[in-house]
């Protein structure tokens, strides 16, 4: 039975019991296969592969120095901000003393200033007063004058022999001065 | 098992035979056998007959044509889904195979080469447990053969090339500092080794394991259905259910033998070539 099937399936055409023998047509199948994905595979996928990567690589060589500068940038700014702060606390502090100065010394010379003012005002009406003072005191001497003038006219012109109607005229013409009867007038106008 | 079964399994077996009738009643175990690799599909049991595993061939060409050129017309800096996944198998074929094997210095030129070898291998040996279709095609022998001829004359113009010239390159083959009397021995060993072991361990190890493990499932799936349609009684009908999940187990052993194929005969092509640029042996 065996043989009888071994005779069997060759005859007809291919040889069932060789496994290990090529089937022409496949052979030919086979290379035509290879060779069309060999030729998709090195005129399309590998080269756009392996752009890929290269372009990847560089992406990657490219990011890290660009991370790298972007720290140094950062750095940098961190610094400037920091000397910037130093500086600008520097400053506030002179502006500070600065201020604190400038008050005392606007403080300081207000006051010399209000003092000097008062002592202007004190001498501007001591000067007034000096110089009414001395209108009045001149006013007073000439009316003095005239009253004396006037009183011995008319104690000249009446008759002194007697004191104490002497002593009356006098007493009279003081009454009479209090009382606004004798107008002043100037002697020597 | 009965000892009527056993005997037909035995016979057919060893014979491939078609159904016969059984005298006893009831149809006869037809173990599955070499002929179930031959399935033409035009010009029928003929050598030049247009088989099935070579539609496969065919159309596993044109999914990775398709799926790698469509994948990798528009390729991003940073990767996308199908990108990724693309990037993972051409990366793994790349740096795993090429570039750590073949070397940095040489191993650009035979990415080609070595990416078409193990999707090629990969696709057809997944085509073994992939629903509908369910036939490794590497085991059919002419496809190893084919991609184990391109390997061959590869690496041999190669080698050629790199030691400039068949005398050197033969003379390289022996390695430098040995024994006088140990480089006849040696020269005969090499010799063998680069013509003739070479090529015959690559196409038979990837046909073998595809067939084998084709086999395997064929038998305790075929023979699981038999024991449990035909078998008779409980207890071989609980055999042909225990076949059958264990086939299931298979198939996932299967998966493993066919991604580690693939792997397997790309490596072993880039080490031939590694071996062929090489400056010394």
């Amino acid at each position: 039975m065996v043989l009888a099937s071994v005779v069997a399936a060759t005859t007809p055409g291919w040889p069932d019991q060789l496994p290990l023998l090529p089937h022409p047509a496949e052979l030919i199948v086979g290379v035509i296969s290879f060779g069309i994905l060999y030729w998709l595979y090195k005129t399309k996928v590998v080269p756009s592969l392996e752009k890929m990567y290269e372009e990847r690589t560089a992406a990657i060589e490219g990011g890290i120095s660009k991370a790298e500068e972007a720290q140094a940038q950062a750095q940098a700014a961190l610094d400037q901000y920091n000397a910037q702060l130093q500086e600008a606390r520097t400053e506030a502090s002179t502006i500070r003393e600065d201020a604190k100065a400038q008050g005392a010394a606007i403080v300081a010379e207000l006051r010399e200033k209000a003092q000097a003012e008062a002592g202007r005002i004190t001498e501007a009406a001591q000067k007034t007063i000096e110089a009414e003072r001395q209108a009045a005191l001149v006013q007073l001497r000439g009316e003095v004058g005239r009253l004396s003038t006037d009183l011995a006219s008319r104690i000249v012109g009446e008759s002194l022999e007697d004191e104490t109607r002497q002593k009356g005229i006098v007493e009279r013409f003081l009454s009479e001065l209090e009382a606004g009867e004798i107008k002043p007038e100037r002697v020597d106008s | 098992m009965s000892p009527t079964v056993l005997s037909s399994l035995s016979t057919h077996l060893l014979s491939g035979a078609l159904p016969a009738a059984d005298g006893g009643g009831g149809t006869s175990f037809v173990s599955p056998g070499v002929s179930d690799f031959f399935w033409p599909l035009i010009g029928g049991d003929s050598n030049w007959a247009f088989t099935r595993p070579s539609a496969v061939l065919l159309i596993s060409v044109g999914i990775l044509g398709w799926f790698f050129i469509a994948a990798t017309r528009k390729l991003t800096v940073v990767p996308g889904k199908r990108q990724f996944l693309v990037e993972q198998v051409y990366g793994f074929v790349r740096n795993t195979i090429a570039k750590d094997v073949i070397g940095t210095k040489d191993f650009q030129r035979f990415l080609p080469l070595l990416f078409t070898l193990f999707t090629m291998v990969l696709v057809n040996n997944l085509f073994g447990i992939i629903p509908l279709v369910q036939f490794p095609t590497m085991s059919r022998i002419a496809f190893p053969i084919v991609l184990t001829l391109v390997v061959y004359v590869v690496y041999h113009v190669v080698g050629l090339k790199a030691k400039g010239g068949v005398i050197p390159y033969i003379k390289s083959m022996v390695p430098p500092g040995l024994p006088g009397w140990v480089i006849p021995l040696m020269f005969v060993l090499e010799l063998a080794t680069y013509f003739v072991i070479r090529p015959v361990t690559l196409a038979l190890r990837l046909f073998g394991n595809m067939f084998a493990g084709h086999l395997l499932l064929l038998v305790f799936i075929v023979g699981g259905e038999y024991l449990l349609l035909h078998g008779g009684n409980i207890g071989l009908g609980a055999a042909g259910i225990a076949s059958g999940l264990f086939s299931i187990v298979m198939t996932f052993f299967e998966l493993l033998v066919e991604f580690l194929q693939a792997f397997v005969f790309t490596i072993l092509a880039a080490l031939y070539l590694a071996d062929a640029v090489s400056e010394e042996h």
